[in-house]
Formats: structure tokens, sequence, C-alpha cells
């Protein structure tokens, strides 16, 4: 008490005050010190698992970009010689870059109003909800390599059961993933077909929106758009912009799929002499991931140039999210 | 303060085992053992050198035929013991070379050529000029003159061949003989007139030839090497453009092609193809003619293909009919690790698995390859079949064709094949423009790897 009194207390002369305060704030200080030393602590697991996954990583991709490093030699100072490479020189950059922008907004975009449809269908049918939920979920279970090559084979232009049902139907065949016209709409078919895991989050959230909500805007004279639009909406959109968000940050590192659907397709294995070369057909398929594992760790063992590509995507994931997130602050009306 | 003492001693505790937990686990991620070895020793008989060898067969008969040869060595050699590693690929082996562990291989086998370049002018295998001199093996008289070529970068001989592959040309004889064909064409002229003699209908039910460049084997460089083009000039930058090859070459496709039945519809057959090795489409007879290595002749037997076929060494140019027994080579190839600590050790299995004749000719026995040596080439113990003798034939032949190896993985050749699909599709019209555009790719490509 008596501390607390001569904390708070006014202050008789200003050598009292002194000596008032002198034994008193050192001691809040340490207290201060020892919690500081107690929390970091307790996030130490946390933090140096930032440090050396998150932080150094990134910091070693900044410094190697401006380094020609083959992983078996010492780096060398280059400038920015592989920035200049890369955003200039290299033929498949801009390819790839084009590819994984085209993925990012078609795909993701169709995924979202594809799960968003599907969790609303779910959600209002009386009778087999748990059959289509478990059908629609099954394919998101599914490995990807396994879930591309029975796309490739069911797409086969030649042989595959879909053209020959097309064929049958006197409809036109596409190439699908032989086509560099319909290879990447072949890749969001996929995409679609696996989309029970938005579909499993837009369902959790489509029922969490208050139902007097629903009766307020039907009793006054609210339709079934006009619902949609100003009731269900505004409720789900933290959850579309999750949806956004995480889209567009797994689409721009969009790998497995491209480069299996387009090694299948190919009907090619890399053997003896040969490596497979990535983005059949005619480099429609190419994203920039793959461009990032083929510089880095394929033909070129270009580190540096890797690097370089992958600060880009980095730069490019955090601009879509930054702006993502202050378009929803807007639809939120949050500060 | 009696009583929180205590719960701030359980906190601090807590704190402590959490930061513990964590170093170790840091610790634990980051570990690794000290390298030791007999580094430059060939092993006595009580401290023999285990070496560790990555090689990339994976198939029961292969295996079968690569640890024979292991146990040949140990027994000619047992100071030494192989750990042999099956099925690694290529991306691995580029991992395992940047490594510097006691587990890093000390021999590795490859199955990519094109990595041989960045090999050899990183450094990453050591050059084995100088051991092969002083063993006294001239590697000019035991090898083929393409082997020798596609393993070294700039007279830096940093991998030896480890059995090859010889591309030549399959052919249906039944489909030959109802044409009224009596001979498999010599020249690209032959080839072009047989293809579409060798047509049914479309092309459907019978192809004479499939020309895409995307077709199996079949690419750019290989067709295009029949022409034994110069990529480089003499200080190293790209001659796409300026050597002849090119133009005649996707001239010739291009003319082809619209004989078929045009881009179009030739892809939408080959599309329509099966997968190269389980349903080719020379195998299931829908092709009369293709250009394929000699392990075809091995898929053919095993698939009992309901017809007669044959094989040829494939076309040459009209210009050049005089080399006409030419084909492509390329192969496996086996190196030493730069980091290894038993680099002696590692050299005398090198040279045992790609200079002893009597290894080399019971592993191509067995897996259907080429022997990489001149002598085993022509041993009288190998027992391949007939067909096979094709192949044989080319790899012994002195004009026989490959690719040169570059620092950046061969980066050559896949803008040359780019730019053949491009032309075959259409997307570019210019061949000459294309060619310049190619060389100036292949030249940054070139430019970048270089940096030092």
């Amino acid at each position: 008490m008596s501390s607390t009194t001569a904390e708070t207390g006014p202050s008789p002369t200003p050598s009292r005050a002194r000596a008032g305060k002198s034994p008193v704030a050192p001691a809040l200080r340490r207290k201060h010190r020892r919690e500081l030393r107690v929390a970091l602590a307790f996030l130490s697991p946390w933090l140096i698992g930032f440090a050396i996954f998150f932080a150094y990583p990134l910091i070693s991709t900044v410094y190697f970009s401006f380094m020609h490093y083959d992983g078996y030699n010492p780096p060398n100072f280059v400038g920015t010689k592989n920035w200049t490479y890369i955003l200039t020189e290299n033929p498949y950059f801009w390819t790839a870059m084009r590819n994984t922008l085209w993925l990012v907004v078609v795909m993701v975009t169709l995924r979202v109003i594809f799960g968003l449809g599907i969790g609303t269908l779910i959600t209002k049918i009386k009778t087999g909800a748990g059959f289509f939920r478990t059908a629609f979920y099954l394919p998101y279970l599914a490995p990807p390599v396994a879930a591309t090559i029975g796309f490739a084979f069911l797409l086969n232009p030649g042989t595959g059961p879909v053209n020959h049902l097309l064929g049958e139907l006197g409809l036109p065949q596409p190439g699908w993933f032989n086509d560099p016209n319909w290879s990447k709409p072949s890749l969001v078919l996929l995409a679609l077909w696996g989309i029970g895991d938005l579909m499993v989050i837009f369902m959790a959230a489509l029922l969490d929106v208050p139902t007097e909500q629903y009766e307020a805007a039907s009793l006054d004279g609210a339709g079934p758009f006009q619902r949609f639009r100003y009731v269900t909406l505004p409720n789900i959109m933290p959850i579309i912009m999750f949806a956004v968000v995480t889209g567009v940050i797994q689409t721009l590192q969009y790998y497995t799929q491209a480069m299996v659907a387009g090694q299948v397709a190919s009907g090619t294995l890399s053997g003896s002499g040969q490596n497979y070369f990535p983005g059949y057909p005619g480099g429609s398929t190419w994203t920039v991931p793959q461009l990032v594992y083929n510089l880095g760790f394929q033909s070129n063992d270009d580190i540096g140039a890797a690097c370089v590509v992958s600060l880009v995507l980095f730069v490019l994931a955090m601009a879509f999210t930054s702006l993502l997130m202050r378009r929803r602050a807007g639809l939120m009306g949050d500060d | 303060m009696s009583i929180a003492q205590p719960a701030r001693r359980g906190r601090r505790t807590a704190a402590a085992l959490a930061v513990a937990a964590s170093l170790a686990l840091t610790a634990a991620a980051c570990t690794g053992q000290p390298n030791s070895g007999a580094q430059g020793s060939t092993g006595s008989t009580d401290k023999p050198v285990t070496i560790t060898f990555w090689h990339g067969w994976s198939q029961p008969n292969e295996l079968a035929a690569i640890n024979a040869n292991i146990a040949g060595f140990e027994k000619l050699h047992p100071n030494i013991k192989v750990n042999a590693v099956k099925a690694v690929s290529a991306d691995t082996i580029t991992q395992g070379m940047r490594a510097t562990g006691a587990n890093a291989p000390d021999v590795v086998s490859d199955f990519s050529t094109t990595d041989v370049g960045k090999f050899c002018s990183t450094g990453a295998w050591i050059d084995l000029n100088p051991l092969m001199e002083k063993d006294k093996i001239d590697p000019k008289t035991v090898f083929s003159p393409a082997m020798l070529s596609y393993t070294q970068y700039k007279g830096d001989q940093c991998s030896l061949p480890l059995l090859g592959d010889a591309y030549g040309l399959y052919y249906n004889v039944d489909m030959f003989k109802a044409a009224g064909i009596a001979s498999p064409p010599k020249t690209y002229s032959e080839l072009a007139a047989d293809a579409v003699k060798l047509t049914k209908g479309d092309g459907s039910q019978q192809l004479g030839y499939m020309p895409l460049w995307d077709y199996y084997e079949q690419n750019t460089g290989y067709v295009g090497g029949q022409y034994n083009p110069t990529y480089f000039t003499a200080d190293g930058k790209a001659n796409l453009a300026a050597d002849p090859t090119w133009p005649a070459l996707f001239a010739w496709q291009k003319d082809l092609v619209g004989k078929l039945g045009g881009y179009t519809h030739l892809e939408k057959l080959r599309t329509g193809y099966g997968d190269e090795f389980a349903a080719n489409a020379f195998d299931k007879g829908k092709v009369a003619m293709q250009l394929d290595g000699e392990w075809r002749v091995a898929n053919l037997q095993q698939d009992k293909v309901s017809f007669n076929w044959a094989t040829a060494p494939f076309p040459v140019p009209d210009d050049q009919a005089a080399s006409y027994g030419r084909g492509f080579q390329t192969g496996t190839v086996i190196g030493i690790n730069r980091n290894s600590q038993k680099q002696a050790a590692a050299w005398e299995f090198v040279k045992y698995m790609t200079t002893n004749t009597g290894a080399l000719v019971t592993f191509a026995n067995a897996i259907d390859n080429v022997p990489s040596t001149i002598a085993a080439l022509k041993s009288p113990d190998l027992k391949l079949p007939s067909t096979f003798q094709t192949f044989l034939n080319v790899a012994k032949n002195p004009n026989s064709v490959t690719q040169p190896a570059t620092p950046d993985g061969d980066g050559y050749v896949t803008i040359l094949q780019n730019l053949g699909l491009d032309l075959q599709s259409g997307k570019q019209t210019d061949v000459m423009a294309g060619l310049k555009k190619a060389d100036t790719d292949v030249d940054n490509s070139l430019a970048q790897a270089a940096t030092n």
C-alpha cells in the first residue's frame, strides 16, 4: 500500500518525489521485463519457427536473387543481372506469368461461384442432402496426381470416353489437355470437380445466417434474389473473401496438376537422355512455380534466377491479398 | 508474495521447457554427421572402403543386372564395398551433388545427358581425364566419338558412358509389302514418299509416318541431327539461324505434314494414340514407320505384335546420302562426386563399370541397351536379337551424331524444339525470324549460366 501511495500521491518536494519514485519505477520495469521474458519464452516455439521457416528463407531469397548461385559453388554477386534476365530475357517467364494470372482470375472466380452455388443448393434440398454432400465432397479427397491422371485419361481426345460421348451426340470434340486453347479450361474443370472444400465452408456459412433476417426480408416483400443479395451475401462476405484470398494464394502456387496433366497428355515420359519439359501443349500449362523449380532444380541450376521468380510470386501474392483485404474492408464497412 | 512465488517459478519452468524444446527441435533439424572416409584410398583387407552409388534403374531385370555387375566388381576388388541406391531421379541427383554429408553419393549414374554440361562446368563431377591418363586408358580408342562427345564439356571429361541409346527407323514389313515398297527409305525424300504411299485414306487406320515434333521420341534435335548441324560457332555463340539445317528441316517437315493431311488432322491422330510405352502407335499397327531407340526391340518382342517388323538406320538428308548408316546417340552417363572423400575407390568402380567388356556385355544383354565401348560393341558374347544389329551399327558408326553439352542443361535443345512446335502449329510462320529469336534466347541462357 505504501508503495502505491508513493506512486500515485502528490509529491511534497522534488527531492521526496525522486526519493519516492526511485524504488518503485525499477520494480515496475523489472516486472514488465519479467512478463516480457515469460511471454517471449512462451512465444519462442512460434518465433523460432517463424524465423527459420519464413524470415530466414525470405531474406535468403532476396540475397540470392542478386547472386549467381548454382548450389555447387559459393555464390557470386552479380547485381541486378538475374532480375534483368528473368524480366527481359528469359523466354518462359512471361508465358508462365500469363498462364498463372489466367488461372488466378478464371479458376478462383469459378471455384468460388461454383462452391457457393453447390453449397446453396445442398442447404436447400430436403431429401438426399447427405448423399449429395458426400458426392461433392469425396473428389476433394482424391490425391491431386491420381485425380489429374484420371482426368487426362477421361479427356483423352482420341481414346477418352468424354470425347466418345460428345461424338455420339454430334457435339464438337475438344483437344482438352492436348490443345493449347483447351488445356487451362481443362485444369479449371479438374479444380471444379474437387470443389468439396469450398462447398463445406460455404454450407457452414450459409447455415449460420440468422433465419429471422430472411423472415424480416420476406415480410418486407423481398424475393429470392433480393434475399440472397441483401441478406445472404452480406452475412457470408467474410467467408467469400477468405475463399478468394486463399484461392488466389493457392493458385499462385499451382504446380502439381499442371505438371502431371502436361506430362501425361504429352504421352512421353522422361527417359534416357532427356527430361520432360514443362508446359505441354505449346507452353499453355507453364506456371510460375514450375518455372521456379525448373530454374533452380532441373535444367539450369540457376538458384539466383529462381529466387527472382519466387520474389515476384511473393510480391504478387502480397499485392493480391492486400488489394482483396482493402476491398473487403470497403465491402464490410470496416475501418 | 509467498503465494505468488511458486506460480512464477512454475511459469518460468514451463517457459524454460518451451525454449529448450524449441532449441532441441531446431538442433535436431539442423544436425548433420561429420564426413569421414578414406580419401584417395582403395581400402585394405582390414579396412575396406564403402562407396555409395546412386543409379536410376528400378525394374527387376535392370536391378538384377546392375547388382550382378556390382557383385562382379566387389569380387575383383574385395577391399571396396558398393552401397547401391536404386531409382534415383535426375532432380534428386542434382540435390545429391549439392549435399556434402556422409550420405552424399560418391558415384552417380544419370539418365539425363543434358546434365553433363552443368556437372562439368560447375565442377560438381571431377574431370576423369587425369585418372584415365594415369591408368593408360585412351578414351578415343575405347569409346565411340558420339558417346565421348555427350559425356564431356569443353574437354572436361567429367563423365563416361554407361551403356547407350541409339536411334533408328522401325518399319512394318507387312505394310511395306502391301504398298509395294521393297526396302526402307534411305533419304528424307524417300521417307516422305514412302510415308504418303503407306498412308491409307486419311491415316486414321494406317499412317505412313507421323512427322509431328512431339510424337514420342521424334523431336527437332534427333531428326535434325541427321544433318550433322553446327549448333555453336567457334566462340560459343548460337548458330541456329546461320546453319542451313534448320530451314531445310522445317521446310521438309512442313511439306510432309501438308501431304499427310495437315497439322490439325495429324495432331488429332497423334493425340489419339496411346502412351509411348503402354500403347505405342507403331506396336498397335497404326503407324508404318517410326523413329525410336533400341529399347523398342524388346518392347515389340514383349508385346508379341501380330505383324512382321524390321529396323534400319534412320534416313539422312538427300544431299548427305553417303552418310546413311549414321544415327542419333545418347545414353546413361556416370561420374564421380567432387565432394566424395573416396575418389580413388570411386574411380576403380567407374573404370570397371565403363570399360570392363564382360560387365558391359552382360549388362547390355540384360537390359537391351547398346554397349558403350568399341570392344563391347564387337563382342561375340552379345546376345541381342538380329533386329538389334541396326543399333549396334549406329553406335559403331564414326559419323553418328549427338548434341553438345552446355552449362545451362542444354537449353538450346528445348528452345529449338519449342520453335519446331510453334512452326508446325502455325503459331510462328517466319522460320528465319524464329531461328534468330532462338539464337538470342540461347545466347541469353548461356550468358546467364556463365555468369561468374
